[in-house]
């Protein structure tokens, strides 16, 4: 293993530490009465934001309220995440490229995994309403974008990563260089 | 190498498409702010506004008059509720305008003024107004400005769907938002029993024409529904009036779920004529009932409060053709009638289009009994499809109130999608729309509910403000938004705030407020049992421990100005007359540390200050409206005994030389 591939890997092990103490993604909602904007920020192990305010808004809809303990997920994906990070230090420790590829396939899993999980809550929330809700509206859903901007009545509702998504994206990244980028062979 | 640069490109590429989303944020809608607004708002100092503006204060219980394209604040004008500046509800003579069947309520919420109308043009004459805490509805006149009559309205839980009038004012009505068992029955009941118990009571308010002095005709008994609005028809519809029902689930908790259940609730038509007819014949039946009737006389400068015992009434399901329901999407807010009383567009707040109704489908319907089922028993339900004129579709989100320009268009404010949309009458197409701030509820178009709709302005008026203006602390003020509607395309002029809350408001051209004002009272007409007509007459008279003071008021003295022998335990009425005899000279009074209020008094008025002094010492009293270049000389003593006391009763002023 080159000793480049292994500053690759170690930066990103770094990056990817972000999650720790960095929103991941975010999900934003804009209405004409709302200029300053609600936001909702999702963690490796939490929710934080306007949580309050949006759940007082979609009880008109009928869209269950959003309640962090609901996330069976918050409890175990620190650990998940710090596994596989661990996995990546140790790959970069031991030059063991059979370790890199297997943190590599685990993160793309994460994220695979990750962005299902992301989008069967959305669509759970946005369609599960309830029928007794005071604004029922025809083949209206209120299921936000996985990602992007979507109007969903007169909220414009944005689904975007937060700091600490980016820097994880970029980990992410980094990682695929360390294992495909092979300076070696073009000599 | 190659592949290095390669790679960092990837990675380069996917963080500027990360940032393009950012970017790629769908934006606001254009403000539409008219590029010559400022010119078009701006009345040069020393000119008239074109327009008044009559906006309710909504939780202030007051109206404020404004001038219109300026959005200049003229006037606050109390009604409902005390008003500590000028001593309204405070003084004697007013005090009893805020009487009530259950005591003195020196307060309301109120929400929509609406201006007399004669051939259902508005004429300047009078503004009704209703309180929709304790049901009543004021009448204001508009020569002096001044809260002219209050009339309680028994039976009623909020006076809500007021108090709209007929084509001539012949009625200003009233009916109510929360049902309830009607005052004569035994109200204490299980609040289960809704159903059976609780009433809803529509009530006609007679307005004289010559004077606008108002009785309590009669009331209909309607089903216990919530009763949001109404609107009288005009021309071809004449006889009739409309009023929007939601909860027609007759929930009586959690409204806000229970009452939107149904897909459609109603639009109640009423014929009033053939009401009126009933009554006249002697089919109503008279019950008892408590309200409070007070009247501001003039001349006297006094209100007196009169309560009243007895009303009539109509079961209207007694009494076949005299309502009819059309069904109407989802929580109805609004109801309201073309210039040509042809059409009535109805806003459910819930639904997604904008249902108009035509008068004469409806009459048709009535004719062929094309019903689709019943109210209570036997209130005929007509069929929607065959009632309605058309839906205007998707027109924005959370409609609630339409407004006409007289030339072929309707405006109706948004709710939730915050925005005004301008439509057409015949067709029902959308032309335009344009962002309010924030959240319209009602809207205003100069003449807009009358036949002859003047248009050229249109008010927006909002609920909420948030960024619009400095902010004042966790309460902001609430604001309106003048927009020209003389064009094809709306146009924004100007984003003003406003007193209280401005639920809604009337507007109206100057020249017809402008030649009725009254710019003083004349001495020799006051009639108030305390006047005072010339300073030689002024006295201080016991009788007991109340003490009446008459003391006049001129530039720049109060008469008598020195005043000795009152003690500890006494009731002080000081009864003060403005002599002046011009306009614009008001004088103020007020006393030290007096529990009550300070006076404004009008040129040639009599007003009432009750004081009872709590201190012995020196009490001084002034003037607290800057009269005149010597305003600040404007002032006198009481001296305080305590009680038992012997200094005797005794008042003077000095000699004036030169008047002398």
């Amino acid at each position: 293993m080159k000793s480049l591939t292994r500053v690759l890997v170690f930066i990103s092990v770094t990056l990817m530490l972000s999650a720790y103490f960095l929103p991941l993604w975010h999900i934003l909602l804009d209405a004409p009465q709302y200029p300053e904007g609600l936001e909702m920020k999702i963690w490796l192990n939490g929710l934080s934001g306007n949580i309050a305010q949006i759940n007082g808004l979609n009880h008109y809809i009928g869209m269950k309220f959003i309640v962090a303990d609901d996330f069976k997920e918050f409890k175990f994906l620190p650990y998940i995440f710090g596994g596989l990070t661990i996995i990546g230090l140790t790959a970069a420790i031991t030059k063991s490229r059979k370790l890199l590829w297997t943190w590599f396939i685990g993160l793309c899993l994460f994220a695979i995994i990750g962005f299902s999980d992301f989008y069967m809550w959305e669509y759970n929330y946005g369609h599960k309403l309830n029928p007794h809700a005071a604004i029922k509206v025809e083949g209206m859903n209120y299921q936000p974008p996985l990602f992007g901007y979507k109007q969903l009545l007169n909220f414009t509702a944005g689904s975007l990563p937060d700091t600490g998504g980016i820097l994880v994206g970029l980990g992410g990244a980094l990682a695929a260089a360390a294992l495909f980028y092979k300076p070696g062979l073009r000599k | 190498m190659k592949r290095t640069i390669f790679n960092l490109f990837t990675l380069m590429s996917g963080i500027s498409a990360l940032l393009l989303t950012y970017s790629c944020k769908p934006g606001k809608v254009d403000s539409s702010l008219d590029a010559d607004a400022a010119r078009k708002v701006y009345v040069a100092p020393g000119k008239y506004d074109e327009i008044y503006a009559f906006l309710s204060g909504g939780f202030s219980g007051q109206v404020a008059v404004y001038g219109i394209p300026s959005g200049r604040l003229l006037k606050v004008l109390p009604v409902f509720s005390q008003n500590a500046e000028n001593g309204y509800g405070y003084s004697e003579e007013t005090k009893p305008m805020l009487n009530t069947s259950h005591g003195f309520v020196p307060w309301d919420d109120a929400h929509h003024p609406e201006l007399s109308k004669t051939n259902g043009e508005d004429d300047g004459r009078w503004l009704f107004i209703n309180g929709n805490n304790t049901p009543r509805i004021a009448r204001i006149n508009l020569a002096t400005f001044k809260t002219d009559e209050i009339i309680e309205l028994p039976n009623i839980g909020g006076n809500h769907a007021s108090p709209f009038c007929t084509e001539n004012t012949e009625y200003v009505v009233g009916n109510t938002r929360f049902s309830e068992p009607l005052d004569n029955s035994d109200g204490n009941v299980p609040l289960d029993s809704y159903k059976q118990n609780f009433k809803g009571a529509v009530s006609f308010v007679k307005v004289d024409k010559d004077n606008g002095n108002m009785s309590l005709a009669f009331q209909l008994l309607v089903p216990p529904f919530n009763y949001d609005l109404a609107h009288a028809g005009k021309g071809p519809s004449h006889d009739w009036i409309f009023f929007t029902c939601y909860n027609t689930e007759e929930a009586h908790t959690l409204l806000e779920v229970n009452a939107s259940q149904h897909d459609k609730d109603f639009v109640m038509a009423v014929n009033w004529k053939k009401a009126e007819q009933l009554i006249k014949e002697g089919k109503g039946t008279k019950i008892k009932a408590k309200y409070a009737h007070n009247i501001y006389n003039e001349s006297t400068h006094t209100a007196t409060s009169t309560l009243e015992n007895e009303t009539q009434t109509l079961d209207v399901t007694k009494f076949p053709g005299l309502v009819y329901y059309m069904p109407c999407p989802k929580s109805p807010h609004g109801i309201d009638v073309t210039p040509d009383g042809e059409y009535m567009a109805a806003s459910g707040k819930l639904a997604a289009v904008i249902p108009v109704f035509s008068f004469k489908k409806m009459l048709a319907a009535i004719d062929k009994k094309d019903y689709e089922g019943m109210v209570s028993g036997d209130l005929p339900v007509l069929k929607y499809e065959h009632v309605l004129h058309g839906e205007v579709k998707k027109p924005g989100l959370g409609p609630l109130h339409t407004e006409f320009d007289g030339k072929g268009y309707g405006y109706t404010t948004m709710f939730v999608s915050s925005e005004i949309v301008k439509w057409k009458i015949d067709n029902l197409e959308i032309i335009d729309r344009i962002p309010a701030y924030y959240s319209p509820g009602h809207l205003s178009i100069v003449g807009g509910d009358s036949e002859k709709p003047f248009g050229k302005y249109l008010l927006a008026l909002n609920k909420i403000t948030k960024d619009r203006y400095l902010p004042t602390g966790p309460e902001l003020a609430q604001a309106c938004q003048l927009i020209d509607i003389s064009g094809n395309k709306m146009k924004l002029l100007l984003d003003f705030p406003t007193i209280g809350e401005p639920h809604y408001a009337q507007m109206i051209p100057a020249e017809k407020i402008l030649k009725n004002q009254v710019k003083f009272f004349k001495i020799e007409e006051n009639k108030n049992a305390y006047v005072t007509k010339s300073e030689k007459e002024t006295k201080v008279v016991r009788n007991g421990n109340r003490v009446d003071v008459y003391m006049t008021a001129i530039r720049s003295h109060l008469a008598p100005d020195n005043i000795e022998g009152i003690k500890i335990g006494d009731e002080v009425y000081v009864h003060v007359t403005n002599l002046e005899q011009d306009w614009d000279v008001p004088h103020g009074f007020a006393i030290k540390g007096n529990n009550n209020a300070e006076l404004l008094i009008m040129p040639g008025e009599t007003c009432t200050l009750k004081w009872v002094p709590g201190q012995t010492g020196i009490v001084p009293f002034y003037c607290t409206d800057f009269c005149s270049a010597l305003h600040q000389e404007m002032q006198g003593y009481f001296r305080v005994s305590p009680a038992g006391s012997n200094v005797p009763l005794k008042f003077s002023i000095g000699v004036n030389p030169v008047t002398e």
